[in-house]
């Protein structure tokens, strides 16, 4: 196969790979209703579920990021965190603050 | 149809001191750059955010083209990567659900559902009258969504110009913004649990297996928390 078909099915795989669990969770929603126990059980996998991803994309990064040492990111993580709090939870301070450290120390 | 002033409201939720923009630009510019360097021309690029929209879905797609990997195997770590988008999509639509407002807004919406997207939304909704929340949830998925593609293809279109210590740089910038807005979402002990569960065992169950950890992790941690917050009532 040419390599840009395979780009495309690649596409394709990628974006029905995504969409399937979207869908479902807008059919599963039908059924859900804001006050039942279930509703609270989903809402604390959804949260633990993003934590994993964060935590995994910090501690074993995939892409350009894995060239960059772990101690350092850490610590830029930690630094934000702060910045944030003591921002009064403002989010365009660190995040900026966060890309302009790492680039310096990589 | 769409209530066009709670649907710009949405729109609008990409401005202010809680800006997703910025973040999300940053990290679909690196992706963009990404995806160059992995064969893929500008209509592919912009493509695969336009179609797919989930960015470690996208970086898992990019890298197993790197090393060669098969239709199937991508579709399968894709799959379990974005899994996540299920129970994230059922712990916000219950929110926006409406009598009125017909299905095919929620079933066409659910596309929209992204981390950065779902985190404004829970922080948001509830300014928002039940009758029209579905049309603010629009408005911010329109809103990030369009910002995504746009910036795939900038970071396609500006990869000569960006280098290795930049690109990391960027990088770094989405995974720093989704933690400060987990933090800020940690108002009551079962959130709070999830959060911290999450980010020890995500890490720690990889080790093990790095195709499960998330499910396994999010199980897990989320279960753990959702048992504490009912024996402490929250």
């Amino acid at each position: 196969m040419e390599s840009s078909q395979i780009i495309i099915l690649a596409i394709i795989a990628t974006s029905l790979a995504t969409f399937i669990s979207r869908f479902m969770g807008a059919l599963t929603s039908e059924k859900v209703s804001v006050k039942s126990k279930v509703f609270q059980w989903f809402n604390c996998v959804a949260y633990s579920t993003l934590a994993a991803l964060l935590g995994r994309m910090i501690i074993f990064p995939a892409g350009v990021l894995a060239e960059s040492e772990l101690m350092i990111r850490i610590v830029v993580v930690c630094i934000c965190v702060i910045i944030f709090i003591l921002s009064k939870k403002n989010l365009v301070i660190p995040t900026i603050f966060s890309g302009i450290i790492l680039s310096i120390l990589s | 149809m769409i209530n066009s002033k709670v649907f710009f409201q949405g729109l609008k939720s990409l401005k202010g001191s809680k800006s997703p923009a910025i973040p999300l630009a940053a990290c679909f510019v690196a992706l963009g750059a990404l995806l160059k360097d992995a064969g893929f021309n500008l209509q592919q690029s912009a493509a695969s955010s336009l179609f797919t929209y989930a960015l470690p879905g996208q970086l898992v797609m990019a890298e197993s083209l790197l090393v060669g990997a098969s239709l199937v195997n991508i579709f399968i770590a894709v799959w379990l990567v974005n899994f996540r988008l299920y129970p994230m999509t059922v712990s916000l639509f219950p929110l926006l659900e409406h009598k009125t407002q017909p299905k095919w807004k929620y079933y066409l919406s659910c596309h929209f559902l992204a981390v950065t997207s779902w985190l404004i939304a829970k922080d948001g909704y509830k300014k928002i009258d039940k009758k029209h929340r579905i049309d603010f949830w629009i408005g911010i998925g329109i809103g990030t969504w369009t910002t995504a593609i746009l910036m795939t293809m900038a970071g396609y279109l500006s990869a000569e110009y960006l280098n290795k210590d930049m690109l990391i740089g960027l990088a770094i910038v989405n995974p720093v913004y989704f933690f400060c807005m987990m933090i800020g979402a940690m108002k009551n002990l079962s959130i709070s649990v999830a959060v911290i569960g999450g980010t020890i065992l995500g890490p720690l169950i990889y080790v093990f297996s790095t195709e499960w950890a998330l499910l396994f992790a999010g199980l897990i941690a989320g279960t753990i928390a959702f048992l504490m917050g009912e024996k402490n009532g929250k």
